[in-house]
């Protein structure tokens, strides 16, 4: 089943991802990148219905760009993530709408500050300190409202990051097998072996 | 004389497009809420008009009325289903095998079917799940490749292709479509290496080294068992190669033979059957005490 985590710690966001494309009960591939990097300062963790989950954040990474492009700076992470909210209410009110959810992190770089935005397929949005979505959320949640300290430093942070994935993988009865993790700090985006 | 006709009639495709271009034109008409149908386009619904549907309220609903066996089993329409196919990557090239059996409902309807699609000399598509559906876009995909190839002057990557019909399926989503199918072959002009995409009809496309898909699939994936194991698939199989100057035809095999005699004097090959009971004939987990002499 589909999971995906993000943190907040003192000045970075990490977010980590699992990596399984599944087609009912099989397995498709195992090594897919879920995250996708919107601008230097900004990530995107998305999970949903097959098909919709590409195409929409794929829509929403050249939107991203376009704006960067245009005005030579990029849109913040707080403007980013009502943008992309906005375009999910929009389409669940379409014909088709998208089913995606998303986990967006950024660091702000002109208030100095990380931010997370939860989003579900609904066009939900909340700012939280701590995110996940999937049913290793169920597992996810509870431990992170014990563990989590938004002054961690990045090891900490890592280290109970690696506890959430280590207690899905104790708990749930299929669980994802590699996570992918990147984390987006002062000094940009980077991916992170745990 | 034709082109007159369709300036001035109303029901040609021509003038369907010209009818959407006005909409499109005018902004006001043209709804944001009506975005998220534009095959993933977005904001460039104006190059990209309208899908033809039929002219039914509910083609999915409709098309469900006909087809569905489980819930009625006298339905209308069979839909050709039930299938191995299997691509995989390597150094020199890549491996296409599919079985040959189409079923439609419980009934084996052809015996010798072509499950491989060969779009061009270069790129091979395989057919899993609608018989037709396969056959019908992956044959349209080929026109679109010769037209790129024409318009640009470079061979069309294998992922351009399969994005292609990605985005193809994808704007068709829930209206009944079922494919699975494998787009592969060799990047001649950009990265020149062999390569495998998977393209199914959720829009899913995914890059890899290996796939299966089919009700075979749970068993290729593992062994050559799928045509034993699953009932829907059998008969012979079919196996190409692709090789940097386009693909090749390497032969057709009789899985039945494969399981009980093996593929004959092979490198690396058993020398008997692949089957199970062939391959453990003989062989017993029995530990019974040695007899005391």
């Amino acid at each position: 089943m589909e999971t995906s985590f993000a943190i907040t710690g003192k000045g970075y966001v990490i977010v980590a991802a699992d990596t399984t494309s599944a087609r009912s009960i099989i397995k498709m591939k195992s090594d897919e990148d879920k995250i996708k990097t919107l601008s230097p300062h900004l990530l995107m963790a998305y999970s949903g219905e097959p098909g919709d989950t590409v195409q929409f954040a794929e829509y929403v990474e050249r939107n991203i760009r376009l704006y960067h492009i245009r005005n030579l700076y990029a849109l913040r992470p707080s403007a980013s993530a009502a943008w992309i909210r906005r375009a999910l209410a929009t389409s669940l009110r379409s014909r088709k709408p998208y089913s995606v959810n998303l986990l967006v992190g950024g660091y702000d770089t002109s208030e100095h500050t990380p931010h997370l935005y939860w989003i579900d397929y609904l066009g939900t949005m909340s700012e939280v300190p701590f995110g996940a979505h999937g049913y290793g959320a169920y597992f996810a949640l509870s431990l992170l409202d014990r563990y989590h300290d938004p002054e961690a430093p990045l090891e900490e942070g890592l280290a109970t990051l690696r506890r959430c994935i280590d207690e899905v993988s104790k708990r749930l009865v299929v669980t994802p097998g590699k996570y992918k993790v990147k984390i987006v700090d002062k000094d940009g985006v980077r991916e992170v072996e745990l | 004389m034709n082109s007159l006709v369709d300036r001035f009639s109303t029901t040609s495709a021509q003038s369907e497009i010209r009818r959407a271009q006005a909409l499109a034109a005018d902004d006001e008409e043209f709804s944001d809420a009506a975005w998220g149908s534009e095959a993933g386009f977005g904001s460039l619904a104006k190059g990209v008009p309208t899908f033809s549907v039929p002219s039914i309220a509910d083609p999915s609903a409709f098309l469900r009325l006909h087809t569905d066996d489980h819930a009625d089993p006298n339905c209308r329409i069979k839909i050709q289903h039930g299938t191995t196919t299997l691509a995989f990557r390597f150094k020199g090239g890549v491996i296409v095998a599919v079985d040959s059996r189409a079923t439609a409902g419980s009934y084996i309807a052809s015996g010798t079917v072509k499950k491989v699609i060969e779009i061009n000399p270069y790129l091979l598509g395989t057919m899993a799940g609608g018989a037709a559906d396969c056959q019908y876009w992956e044959t349209y995909l080929g026109i679109h490749c010769r037209l790129h190839e024409l318009r640009n002057r470079e061979r069309i990557s294998v992922s351009a292709a399969s994005k292609y019909l990605s985005n193809l399926v994808y704007g068709y989503k829930g209206m009944g479509l079922s494919m699975g199918t494998m787009i592969c072959g060799w990047d001649k002009t950009r990265c020149r290496v062999p390569a495998v995409f998977y393209v199914d009809s959720d829009g899913t496309r995914l890059k890899g080294d290996l796939f299966s898909v089919g009700s075979g699939s749970t068993h290729a994936y593992v062994s050559t068992a799928a045509g034993h194991r699953d009932a829907f698939s059998g008969n012979t199989c079919n196996l190409y190669h692709i090789k940097e100057d386009g693909w090749h035809f390497i032969g057709n095999y009789d899985i039945s033979k494969m399981h009980y005699d093996g593929p004959g004097d092979v490198p690396g090959g058993p020398g008997k059957g692949y089957g199970y009971d062939i391959r453990v004939e003989g062989r017993s987990s029995a530990n019974p005490p040695p007899v005391a002499t």
